[in-house]
């Protein structure tokens, strides 16, 4: 029983981070209509620049933070303007295209620049965490949940009761009705890529700290988040977050009960399951193409 | 009877010689490359290279099926690569088997990982079979690498053996070009296949492709099938080549080289897929000195791609191809086909479409409720409301494109109500669209072909290319476009791809054609043309039910009148009366 909760927290933890990468997919989707193949290098580069400010140049580590999500920041406008702006007006399968080709050149990228080792990114906290009853509590995972919970708030908010919260909404439902109320929808979805791209990264330097900082965590945080989503529902908020932590558990269970290795397979099967039994997920609607 | 009357000869795009007499020149040619690759003395670094090239260039042609004919996305190319290779480097070592098995069921499991994997997702958006295929990308290395009872492990697989009749690096070298040319051959006329056709049509618009008869979810899978054998019959032949696999030659990282090659190329054509292969494989040992900084060459390869798709998104071929067919003029077609025979099944009684208690609801709101249409066989049936009234809700539902919430629809005696929209057609439903949709990568001809090949119709002989050809070529001509058939879409007026629209489904000789706001967006002459186009149609016997806000070509064109209006039946009955109905009036006027 023991053991049961530990690795309960644990999945919490991982999930969160998943949680937060689906968001990010999710705020892109609902805003364009197509799916940011790139969304897990959002973590990835987000990490190396934190390893290259806190461990290489031994800047602070809350300066080093906001320097990551600032360069995200930066990522989120020129990959707007560089990789969707320009195909907006194609179908999706260029667009996807596209994002897969700048996820590859961003993990290659930080390769050629950075080399194949992985890194190590100390955590936030010096102490290493908290024993409360028979669960450990890790100081890092204890971080990541409380900034999810926090940030799904902030999202709630920021959507729902500022004016450009509902511009965003308005651009995602109807573009042509937003910029007909005197919107501009191009500034929308470049807040957009900027909100996800730092969202993606805020995920990335928490989850750096539990493991290596490598070239390949975007692409695994990536796939992990898409599930996610599928598990949710595609397109939904709520879904994405619930999706994230449910798979966050069923991998962090699989992996202690059934097998280490093929840890990264589990998701892969529920993602296939769902979309054989449930393609809408758990709370979503819309999966066919409209008339 | 005749589909030619005795004095017009029937006189379509002849083919002059049978199609293996035609295509001779691609089988000389190729078995002079065969027995180039044969009898010439290559070092064994070039031969490495012509290996490599002409076992990937099969892999890539299973792309050009995929993404090229039938636009979905294959992610896992790598991963299907190496099924065969895995087959046939396992199978000729550990089991001792013979190479020709392997090799075929190297080929086998790739079929049957594509087919579950499309089959399983193919029903969902392309987002889905992206992120699908990346993850069965992931597993398969996963696999590879975890798996060493089985695979070897990181290790991998070495002295795989080779048939015992291509022993030599290069008779084996010649038996890949062999293969490579045969699978050319096929990928190179699969557009103009049945199969083919249909791919093309469900990437350009898959509800276009639906109520034409075709089974966009099928065509699919047989695509994305057919791109996992290739895969796995490149990496057959490439195990067998090279002695040697380990997991790192089918990781995800190769299968964005295979896309990379594939869209370099030009992903519409094998021989684009050709080029692309050739110039990435022989890049990277001109530029040999780059390969010493890791990941350099996949960060060059993602941005060509975010280039290529941006500035040249059909390849280098597609770029050679357009600008050939800039500088040639488009083909004029003679045509004195025999006019258009329409002959609509009839094997359900006087009424052709019997809609009952018919209801779709979007949640709360009820588009269509409780409505109920009987369209007499052999008349024109209009179906009018003011805006918002639900008729296109009740097109969509008639044709398939919505399952109803309730009701019931039979047409010509067959219960449709849940049939797919490829069921409908087969059962004899024909429909043009409010916006128009087209197969907007193809000629009015193929257009029109793609109309005439709905499975049911009677009237296309043996279902030939000629005979389909020429029901095409009549039907154009029916509606006056006749002698522009061989142009593409693009190149046609508003009005004249109304008209195509109308002819696609005219070949298919429907038993009952629905035509969705057919004068929407047309002047006054094409108007008039347009009402004298339905009186002919209607004098061969066809039914017409039609949707359309022009009161004048309702009111002359049909004997018969449904009103909906907040999507209930509010009127019905022979046109004249219901056009003075006063609830038509008030609907249409508003009320004092």
């Amino acid at each position: 029983m023991d053991l049961v909760l530990q690795l309960l927290f644990t999945g919490i933890g991982i999930g969160a981070v998943y949680a937060l990468v689906a968001l990010g997919f999710v705020l892109i989707f609902r805003a364009t209509n197509v799916v940011n193949f790139a969304q897990g290098e959002f973590s990835m580069v987000a990490a190396y620049l934190m390893v290259v400010c806190a461990v290489d140049l031994e800047l602070p580590y809350w300066l080093s933070f906001i320097i990551a999500l600032a360069g995200m920041a930066i990522i989120g406008v020129i990959f707007n303007l560089g990789v969707y702006y320009p195909l907006r007006h194609r179908t999706y399968l260029p667009v996807i295209i596209a994002t897969i080709g700048a996820s590859i050149l961003m993990a290659n990228g930080v390769l050629a620049l950075y080399g194949p080792q992985p890194q190590v990114l100390p955590g936030w906290f010096d102490t290493p965490g908290i024993q409360l009853g028979p669960v450990y509590l890790d100081s890092q995972y204890l971080l990541i949940i409380v900034v999810t919970i926090a940030l799904v708030i902030f999202n709630y908010w920021f959507f729902e009761h500022t004016m450009i919260g509902k511009k965003l909404q308005a651009t995602s439902q109807d573009k042509e009705m937003a910029s007909l109320l005197g919107i501009s929808v191009s500034t929308m979805i470049m807040v957009t890529f900027i909100y996800s791209a730092v969202l993606g990264g805020l995920a990335g330097l928490l989850v750096a700290p539990i493991l290596f900082v490598s070239i390949q965590m975007g692409s695994t945080i990536a796939l992990k988040a898409f599930a996610a989503t599928i598990i949710g529902g595609f397109g939904d908020v709520t879904g994405a977050i619930i999706g994230g932590l449910a798979l966050g558990i069923i991998e962090t269970f699989g992996a202690a009960y059934i097998s280490v290795p093929y840890k990264d397979g589990f998701a892969f099967l529920v993602l296939v399951l769902f979309l054989v039994f449930r393609p809408q997920g758990i709370f979503g609607e819309r999966v066919a193409e409209k008339a | 009877m005749s589909t030619s009357s005795d004095n017009i000869p029937a006189v379509v795009i002849t083919r002059p010689k049978p199609l293996l007499l035609r295509h001779a020149p691609y089988f000389i040619g190729a078995a002079i490359v065969v027995f180039l690759a044969a009898s010439m003395q290559f070092d064994g670094y070039i031969l490495n290279i012509l290996m490599q090239a002409t076992t990937f260039a099969i892999a890539v042609f299973g792309l050009s099926v995929v993404l090229g004919l039938c636009g979905q996305i294959n992610l896992a190319q790598a991963a299907f690569f190496g099924f065969g290779a895995y087959a046939v480097g396992i199978g000729t070592t550990d089991y001792q088997l013979s190479y020709w098995l392997c090799l075929v069921a190297g080929c086998v499991m790739a079929l049957i990982a594509g087919a579950v994997l499309g089959l399983s997702t193919l029903r969902l958006g392309g987002h889905y079979l992206a992120m699908v295929t990346i993850s069965f990308q992931q597993i398969v290395t996963l696999v590879m690498i975890n798996a060493i009872w089985l695979t070897k492990g990181p290790d991998g697989v070495s002295k795989i053996g080779r048939p015992s009749l291509f022993l030599s690096s290069q008779s084996y070298l010649a038996f890949c070009v062999a293969m490579l040319a045969l699978v050319g051959y096929i990928v190179w006329h699969l557009p103009e296949t049945r199969l083919g056709r249909a791919m093309r049509a469900v990437r350009d618009n898959e509800l276009a492709a639906g109520v034409n008869g075709i089974d966009v979810f099928r065509t699919k899978v047989y695509a994305f099938a057919i791109s996992a054998v290739l895969g796995g019959l490149g990496g057959g032949l490439f195990a067998g080549g090279f002695a040697y696999i380990s997991p790192d030659q089918f990781s995800f990282a190769e299968s964005i080289v295979f896309l990379t090659m594939s869209l370099l190329g030009g992903v519409a054509s094998p021989i684009g897929s050709a080029i692309g292969t050739g110039l990435l494989i022989l890049i990277p040992e001109w530029l040999r000195f780059l390969k010493s900084v890791p990941g350099l060459y996949l960060a060059i390869y993602g941005l060509s791609v975010i280039l290529i798709i941006r500035f040249m998104p059909d390849g280098i071929w597609g770029f050679v191809t357009a600008a050939y067919d800039r500088m040639r003029s488009s083909k004029k077609v003679a045509v004195t086909s025999a006019p258009l025979q329409l002959r609509p099944a009839a094997t359900g009684g006087d009424m052709v479409l019997e809609v009952t208690g018919l209801s779709k609801h979007f949640g709360g709101l009820k588009a269509v409720d409780q409505v109920d249409i009987s369209v007499r066989r052999g008349g024109v049936h209009a179906l009018i409301g003011p805006n918002g009234s639900g008729k296109t809700t009740t097109l969509n539902v008639l044709s398939g494109l919505y399952n109803a919430t309730s009701g019931k629809v039979v047409l010509d005696g067959t219960d449709v109500t849940t049939m797919p929209p490829h069921l409908r057609a087969a059962a004899g439903l024909g429909r043009t669209f409010q916006n128009i949709r087209l197969f907007r990568s193809m000629t009015a001809l193929e257009n029109v072909i793609i109309g005439a090949e709905r499975p049911g119709n009677t009237l296309t002989g043996k279902g030939d290319e000629a005979a389909l050809t020429e029901r095409a070529l009549a039907a154009l001509t029916f509606v006056g476009l006749g002698p522009r058939a061989m142009e593409l879409i693009s190149s046609f007026s508003y009005g004249h791809q109304r008209l195509i629209e109308i002819a696609r489904a005219l070949a298919a000789n429907p038993t009952l054609l629905l035509l969705d706001e057919p004068a929407a967006g047309l002047n006054s002459t094409e108007k008039l043309e347009l009402h004298e186009l339905l009186k002919r149609i209607a004098a061969q016997g066809l039914t017409i039910l039609i949707i359309d806000h022009d009161m004048t070509l309702v009111s002359e064109a049909a004997q018969h009148i449904t009103v909906l209006n907040f999507g209930r039946r509010i009127a019905d009955g022979e046109s004249m009366a219901v056009l003075r109905h006063p609830d038509v009036v008030s609907a249409y006027l508003g009320t004092d």
